[in-house]
């Protein structure tokens, strides 16, 4: 009797890249959920929209590439590209601006490197700086969360909004629009008032609801628990969402005990904003993120350094997708320099081959 | 069953896999019937393959030596049963490597003979090397997959010293359950075996480390401790996490010293040897067996009757799984060892060897998920207990850059499959660490050959320079030489006389010079008259 050959290990197991990125997709409901709820149906129609768009270009640059498209298709990678971009999409963005932002995501910032596995840069985030850069007044169109003021669009009204520009008659573009607390706080601040004086301002005071911002603070508060936990499940890694949150915590409230009219507080930071999303879903992308336990630390609180820094001084209200592409590129090289001290060596032994090469 | 009040610690990663120990362990250790014909490879060892000392035709007795050598490293085999040898060839062996390896094959007559035995009863009035060597005649080698003399490995050497001997009865591998089995069954020679290798290397501490996983062993040995009222033998209760079987791993556990990368246990104060071994030793010396059969567990899907078996060593694969029921209708994997590090075999016609602790066939397995890119996700680093960055030598190793897959420590690899076992892209990680390391090997073979052909190369390079200079002196100075001689003659010429330098021709001139002069005295002699 002839038997099969094969290097071992011999035991077949069932993980699967497929399993990883639903589980992380699945997570993203309830916050999903909560941003529709607060923001209207435009949340979920971008989400099918670009998902739609994400996995058209996927098949197209895989059939051009020459690569097996089913197994690449359904490993969800695309989906989860595209529906991080669309949550960070403005809910009224015409459709061209998601089509452009995915499209760019997926063909240019992901096929181009090599497909998966193989980009250095956060495809949804590339697809984001791509946008907000070339359509800085499109990528504004946020709907206000849902106050007793305003009313919600309907599912067709918006989908009019979204794919034909075509307002409802009864309202303006400023009727449906304002910008965000992230984006007021930074046009305030640059009016000379305080803290305290935009938080409590007639108009745009009720938006910042009693931490993050009305609406933002549910949506960020769902998207902790899941992102939790996906940590406690062992999809994600705790080290780069940890450090995240604690480089802003850690920065924010040292400058609003230093200065409280100026520097919004650390709850503010932490629940407004893509925060949450940003730790616990962006960037712990393992393909653009360091793989060591050390590195993982410094890449989180690197990001969360420059997201401060952005929305501090930068031109940006909210950084997130400057600061998770900046510190990328950092990526390689914290893999490098926190390598682990491995069984049996001495910690000194590192970086021993600078050593070799010297002696050459 | 009470966990130990040994202090533990943990090693980096690791697996919780489970057991599928249950199946084999159900009967006692069955012996399994002596063959008609064994075939006795006569590499069973780590270190030199010994000389042959019996010839095609020769009848040997049970327990007689084959072949050995008298190398260090190494260690003889001997005929597991009495009967006539009637082949002496490279035959096909289990080894990864399917090469074939010279095999003596025996002819059993039935009959079961033994030598002459000479067992020591007090090993106490004999001196440490006297046993040692009784174990290197009884070819005791590491039973636990090394198969590292014995002899060679409870010698500390001078300055060596041996702190804590661990006796390795984890069986941390899935499916394995020979070692269980031996230490319910034989849990008095072991405790012997340990005693006898204390001895030989004189350590205080005797650490028996067993996985939670097996209590009618724990039970059973500390019963015969408790029963001796042994001090210094203690059984340590691990955790079962694989791959804690590990020799490096398991020390860490119990000592929490750290085996440095390029050292070996003694390094640390340690010995380490598996259960079986113990036993082979305390029959060595106690009753002067030499290793001539071994439990095997006979498991998996792929066979009717899984179990443990003793078997003599040089029976052929096949006949045990006749013995265990046959094959199941969907076998397709031949698996020696266990299913993370074992490999496989082509066939079972294959004789067992002091290596086989396991075969473990399998079924053909459910599909798993396709082969994906690597996602850098980091569950490897996780779990390995090596403490390296399996992704990282995956990435470097695939391009094949061998400088950088050394800087991560590929060396360190213990290729336990940790790794492979949890990478959600299905990626064969490690045959990408074995074909580096082989390359890499290689790459070093072929370095130090053209090294060696560089220098013959330049040492022929320098002697034809130095003949050639030779050669262009003595040009030289022919040249010269000539030079002078013309330049000599050109003077005499002008002076309008020839001017011989040759010695030779001006005395050869000056003698016919001579005796013109003589013969001219003579004409004028005889012409006149005499005075």
């Amino acid at each position: 009797m002839q038997f099969k050959t094969a290097s071992s290990p011999h035991m077949v197991h069932n993980n699967s890249v497929q399993t990883l990125m639903f589980k992380v997709l699945l997570a993203m409901i309830p916050g999903t959920i909560a941003m529709i709820v607060f923001f209207g149906w435009g949340v979920l129609i971008n989400i099918i929209f670009a998902s739609v768009v994400a996995l058209s270009a996927e098949a197209l640059m895989l059939w051009i590439r020459n690569r097996p498209i089913k197994p690449y298709l359904t490993d969800g990678s695309a989906l989860l590209t595209a529906w991080l971009l669309a949550l960070a999409l403005p809910q009224l963005a015409p459709w061209w601006l998601t089509l452009i932002g995915v499209a760019f995501a997926i063909i240019v910032a992901k096929h181009l490197y090599g497909g998966l596995g193989f980009n250095p840069f956060n495809p949804a985030m590339v697809g984001y700086v791509v946008v907000i850069i070339s359509f800085p007044k499109e990528m504004t169109q946020w709907v206000p969360p849902l106050l007793e003021d305003y009313t919600l669009l309907s599912f067709t009204e918006t989908a009019r909004i979204i794919f034909f520009n075509e307002l409802p008659l009864t309202y303006g573009w400023d009727a449906i629009t304002m910008a965000t607390p992230l984006d007021t706080v930074k046009t305030q601040l640059g009016l000379e008032l305080s803290i305290n004086e935009i938080e409590n301002h007639k108009t745009y005071g009720p938006m910042f609801g009693s931490i993050g911002g009305f609406g933002w603070e549910w949506v960020n508060g769902l998207f902790l628990a899941s992102g939790l936990y996906l940590v406690i499940k062992g999809v994600i890694d705790w080290r780069i969402p940890a450090g995240l949150i604690a480089a802003l915590l850690i920065l924010s409230n040292t400058f609003a005990l230093y200065d409280y009219a100026s520097y919004t507080p650390p709850t503010f930071h932490l629940f407004s904003g893509g925060i949450m999303l940003a730790a616990f879903f962006i960037a712990t992308d393992p393909v653009t993120a360091a793989t060591t336990t050390k590195g993982r630390w410094l890449y989180g609180a690197g990001i969360g350094v420059f997201i401060f820094i952005i929305r501090t001084w930068g031109a940006y209200p909210d950084g997130i997708a400057f600061a998770v592409l900046l510190m990328n590129m950092a990526a390689p090289l914290l893999d490098y320099y926190t390598m682990p001290r491995a069984f049996g060596h001495r910690w000194t032994e590192f970086p021993h081959h600078h050593k070799e090469h010297e002696d050459e | 069953m009470s966990r130990s009040a040994h202090h533990l610690w943990h090693f980096h990663g690791g697996l919780k896999l489970p057991g599928n120990k249950a199946q084999s362990t159900a009967r006692p250790v069955f012996n399994a019937s002596i063959p008609k014909r064994l075939v006795i490879p006569v590499q069973q060892h780590i270190g030199e393959q010994g000389k042959l000392l019996v010839q095609v035709g020769d009848r040997v007795l049970k327990g007689q030596t084959l072949a050995e050598s008298s190398q260090y490293i190494s260690a003889p085999v001997h005929a597991s049963t009495s009967g006539t040898v009637i082949d002496i060839d490279e035959l096909p062996a289990p080894h990864p490597s399917g090469l074939n390896t010279l095999c003596v094959v025996i002819e059993a007559d039935g009959k079961d003979q033994w030598i002459e035995l000479e067992p020591v009863k007090y090993p106490i009035s004999k001196s440490p090397a006297q046993l040692r060597q009784l174990v290197r005649k009884a070819g005791v080698v590491g039973l636990g997959g090394a198969t590292f003399p014995t002899a060679v490995k409870v010698n500390p050497g001078p300055g060596a010293y041996i702190d804590t001997l661990i006796i390795n009865g984890a069986e941390c591998e899935p499916y394995i359950s020979c070692d269980d089995m031996l230490m319910r069954e034989h849990a008095d020679e072991l405790v012997s075996g340990c005693e006898l290798i204390q001895y030989m290397v004189a350590s205080k501490h005797c650490l028996i480390a067993i996985e939670d996983n097996k209590p009618e062993a724990i039970s059973a040995l500390q019963a015969v401790i408790k029963d001796r009222a042994l001090h210094n033998i203690e059984v340590v209760v691990i955790p079962t996490l694989y791959p804690t079987g590990g020799e490096k791993q398991l020390i860490k556990v119990l000592t929490h010293k750290e085996v440095p990368s390029d050292g070996f246990p003694s390094d640390v104060g340690v010995l380490v040897q598996n259960v079986g071994t113990a036993v082979a030793v305390h029959k060595a010396i106690h009753l002067g067996e030499p290793l001539i059969s071994r439990i095997v567990t006979i498991t998996g899907e792929g066979v009717n009757e899984p179990q443990n078996m003793q078997v003599l060593i040089g029976t052929s694969i096949s006949e045990l799984i006749e013995q265990c029921g046959g094959y199941h209708k969907d076998a397709s994997k031949l698996i020696m060892g266990g299913p993370m590090m074992g490999f496989t075999l082509q066939t079972d016609h294959l004789p067992v060897t002091k290596a086989c602790n396991c075969i473990l066939v399998e079924n053909t397995p459910a599909e798993a998920p396709p082969q994906m890119p690597c996602i850098r996700c980091g569950a490897c680093a996780t779990v390995c207990p090596a403490q390296l960055l399996p992704q990282q030598l995956y990435w470097h190793a695939s391009s094949k850059n061998f400088d950088l897959v050394q800087d991560y420590h590929l060396f360190d690899c213990i290729e336990c499959g940790c790794c492979n076992h949890v990478c959600p892209s299905q990626i064969p990680l490690v045959q990408y660490y074995r074909f580096a390391k082989t390359e890499i090997w290689s790459q070093e073979r072929d370095r130090i050959k053209s090294d060696h052909a560089r220098v013959r190369h330049d040492f022929r390079q320098a002697r034809l320079e130095l003949e050639k200079k030779e050669r262009e002196e003595k040009l030289r100075k022919k040249k010269e030489m000539l030079a002078k001689k013309k330049q000599a003659e050109a003077e005499a010429a002008k002076d309008g006389k020839t001017v011989d330098v040759d010695p030779k021709k001006a005395a050869i001139e000056a003698a016919m010079k001579r005796v013109q002069e003589k013969k001219a005295a003579q004409q004028t002699g005889s012409d006149s008259p005499k005075e």
